[in-house]
């Protein structure tokens, strides 16, 4: 009971700053009530229309949804249902502010009908699809957010791929995923051998360089990133030098900003770190006794390394390259900074729905795929290599 | 034993001295010289540079100054996998990740040894520990005394002429020390293989070597067989480390060829046999052994100077009988006798006079 007490701000703040948000994020990705709580009636009376068929609603449901939105715009609540539908169909959002207005005036119970009044009203009200977005999103819980995360729609004919030029989270997804990985593999080649010499070094300098290691991360990340903004740009330092030594003619700048390479080189400079402290302290606990072992058994300098140091340090890239890679598939920043339009994460599209587009339920649909991918990635690599072999120290 | 007088030396450091920082030296002038076949051990407190010296005739480690060679060789230029040593190491280093087949055939394999030949060499080697069923665990399954025993044959499976071995019983308890302390002196004489064997056991260096080096401070402090260690120590620090001990502090009276006579610090005189003092009115610390003390007054020479002691403490131990008395200022003089029929039993209190033979009392440095 005493350890329970001892460890409960930690529960607490692990509950609050990690379960609940997780659990609201995967909340918001099937939740649409809004429909059906702004719309009760009408969603209610569209329940016997056929959506497959060409015939438009008829007068009770025209007179429903005077009902519901007289309500609403007394609420304030129908340009946020218009917001919302709007993730579904261009053109409903302007359509529902716009006769806004116009339906604030009519009277549910003196005015009717109201069929014509609202097609005068606005276009909208007479086209099929307006009504077939309201009836197919209606749904309390939905799997429209999920499906558009993955290029599909929602519609009355069931999931549909989106039209070819709205395609771009799968394909986003892959370059993610792609990116991550040349990001791993980087980060595995240029960290070995910092961390070999880490591990072997005599302590006084092998402090030092650990220093050097650490520096970064007493630098701000926006800074880090932004001086690989001014280094990498096509006046930037790493130009110049190339054309100065002559490697490239001044007419041939190579373009490594605002795209994927650019991108990787900033990542795999921030994430180096992430990659060199768990393969160095997984080295660090190997003796010096297996290679001197080794080689008085006869074995060369490359053999002892391969055969018997290497093996015993994959725990540690392990550990470097699961950390890595989860990082990076989830950076935001520096692609932001650095990667122009085609070097992007799908981080960064789900900050656009979060703070521009306001598409919450697709950025929560978005999150959560990643998170899944996470795990999964968790699990095969449980299963492959084993987790209890990762040494973090 | 070894005929020490066949003198075509197989391991020989000369001035070796080795120094990590450039300004400590750990090990200081070290001159030794090995005959093939010989089990050497080198016995010393930790620190004393064992290891050191180990390492540096395996090619880890540099002399920073001297030569070491071997086979007639100089070897400060050949590196560690072409001298052809066997290692066993205090903590085993078998390789975690390869099994205890592999871990054998692992310096076959880099001396690409075919396979069949690997296969059987690796059993023989497993045979030869009494290991023979368990090629396929991993060294994790294996008790420490199992561990130590595949070392043992990693070590010896490559046939090498000259083993190295730091401090291999070190991790084992007592018993399987003692059984493993006699499967490595027999094997080694068995297959006639040249060892240096490092501890800092002297119960260990005694019963197994043929000679044993005692280090201290980075020097060779006495380099002689068990016996003559035991019996003849050089200096006041082999005398202390070797076997327990009785010391006694004066000042060299006066001396006459093989005896001396020395005054100790509260005015008695006894006799000793000079070692390392070579005039009158010198320091000296004398030396002698529990066992040879003599109190029965009828064995002692007739004009041999004796002490008066006084029985502090008895203590049966069985086969001995030990006493701690207090002699000429020393409350903790040991004295030993065997349990034999007319052993006296002294009580404490009980005043005495005690003796010896000049031989066995050493008037070593001060
Ligand atoms: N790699 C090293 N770097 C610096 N000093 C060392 C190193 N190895 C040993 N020493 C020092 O050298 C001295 C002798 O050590 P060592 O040869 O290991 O002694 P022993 O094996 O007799 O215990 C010790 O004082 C130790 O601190
Ligand atoms: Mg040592």
């Amino acid at each position: 009971m005493r350890a329970l007490m001892l460890i409960a701000p930690l529960l607490v703040f692990v509950l609050l700053s990690f379960v609940i948000p997780i659990a609201s994020m995967l909340f918001r990705s099937v939740e649409n009530g809004i429909v059906s709580e702004t719309l009760p009636l009408t969603v209610e009376a569209l329940d016997g229309w056929d959506a497959d068929g060409d015939q438009l609603p008829d007068e009770a449901i025209y007179e429903a949804f005077v009902r519901d939105m007289v309500v609403a715009i007394e609420a304030k609540k129908h340009t946020r249902l218009g917001s919302r539908l709007n993730y579904e169909e261009t053109g409903m959002s302007s359509m529902f502010r716009k006769s806004g207005r116009a339906l604030k005036k009519l009277n549910p119970d003196t005015d009717g009908p109201f069929k014509d009044q609202l097609i005068d009203i606005h276009d909208g009200f007479g086209e099929l699809q307006t009504w077939r977005v309201i009836k197919t999103h209606s749904v309390e819980v939905t799997n429209g957010y999920f499906l558009n995360a993955i290029d599909m729609q929602r519609t009355h004919e069931g999931a549909v791929s989106q039209p070819e030029d709205k395609q771009i989270l799968v394909k986003l997804f892959i370059r993610t995923m792609f990116m991550s990985l040349i990001i791993t593999g980087s980060c595995i080649l240029l960290a070995y051998p910092i961390s070999y010499l880490l591990a072997t070094l005599p302590m006084r300098v092998s402090n030092l360089l650990m220093i050097l290691v650490l520096l970064p991360f007493w630098t701000s990340l926006l800074v880090r990133t932004s001086a690989w903004k001014v280094m990498l740009q096509q006046q930037g330092v790493i130009n110049d030098t190339l054309v100065w030594l002559g490697l490239v003619s001044d007419s041939a700048r190579l373009i490594i900003i605002n795209n994927q390479i650019g991108t990787i080189i900033a990542m795999t400079h921030i994430l180096l770190p992430f990659m060199i402290l768990p393969m160095y302290s997984v080295m660090q606990t190997i003796p010096v006794t297996y290679t001197r072992a080794a080689k008085s058994m006869g074995a060369t300098n490359w053999t002892t390394f391969w055969r018997i140091y290497f093996p015993q340090s994959i725990p540690g890239i392990g550990a470097g390259s699961i950390l890595v890679f989860i990082l990076s598939i989830g950076y935001y920043i520096t692609p932001e900074i650095v990667g122009g339009t085609k070097g992007v994460f799908i981080s960064n599209r789900i900050a656009y729905h979060i703070s521009s587009s306001l598409n919450w339920g697709l950025a929560a649909a978005l999150g959560t795929i990643l998170l899944g991918v996470v795990l999964i990635l968790y699990w095969a690599y449980d299963k492959i290599v084993g987790i209890d072999n990762v040494k973090l120290g | 034993m070894t005929d020490l007088s066949n003198d075509a030396a197989f391991v020989e450091f000369q001035r070796v001295q080795k120094s990590y920082d450039g300004e400590i030296l750990v090990v200081k002038d070290l001159n030794l010289s090995m005959p093939k076949g010989e089990f050497l051990t080198m016995l010393g407190p930790s620190g004393s540079g064992k290891t050191t010296c180990l390492m540096m005739l395996a090619g880890f480690e540099t002399a920073t100054h001297g030569e070491i060679m071997l086979d007639g060789q100089p070897i400060n230029n050949i590196p560690p996998h072409k001298r052809g040593i066997g290692m066993v190491f205090q903590n085993y280093a078998l390789f975690p990740h390869m099994t205890v087949a592999e871990n054998l055939s692992f310096p076959l394999e880099v001396r690409k040894i075919g396979k069949s030949d690997r296969e059987a060499k690796v059993k023989r080697a497993l045979d030869m520990v009494q290991m023979g069923d368990f090629g396929n665990r991993r060294p994790a399954q294996l008790s420490g005394g199992q561990q130590q025993r595949i070392a043992l044959a990693r070590a010896l499976v490559f046939e090498p002429e000259l083993v190295l071995m730091d401090e291999p019983l070190g991790a084992l308890d007592k018993q399987l020390r003692e059984h493993m302390q006699f499967e490595i002196t027999r094997l080694a004489h068995e297959l006639g293989i040249t060892t240096v064997y490092v501890t800092h056991d002297q119960t260990e260096a005694l019963t197994m070597s043929d000679r044993v080096a005692v280090f201290d401070d980075g020097r060779i402090q006495q380099l002689a067989p068990p016996d003559q260690l035991y019996e003849e120590p050089e200096n006041s620090f082999v005398a202390q480390f070797i076997g327990e001990n009785n010391t006694l502090e004066g000042t060299v009276k006066s001396i006459n060829g093989n005896t001396c006579i020395v005054t100790l610090d509260d005015g008695s005189e006894i006799d000793a046999m000079p070692v390392n003092v070579s005039r009158p009115g010198e320091r000296t610390t004398v030396s002698i052994r529990p066992e040879r003390v003599e109190f029965n007054k009828d064995r002692l020479h007739s004009d041999a100077h004796t002490l008066k002691a006084q029985v502090k403490e008895f203590i049966y131990m069985g086969d001995v009988f030990r006493f701690r008395m207090s002699v000429a200022g020393n409350d903790d003089f040991i004295v030993k006798t065997r349990n034999a029929p007319d052993a006296v039993r002294l009580k404490p209190g009980e005043e005495i006079e005690i003796g010896w033979l000049t031989q066995d009392c050493r008037a070593l440095d001060a």
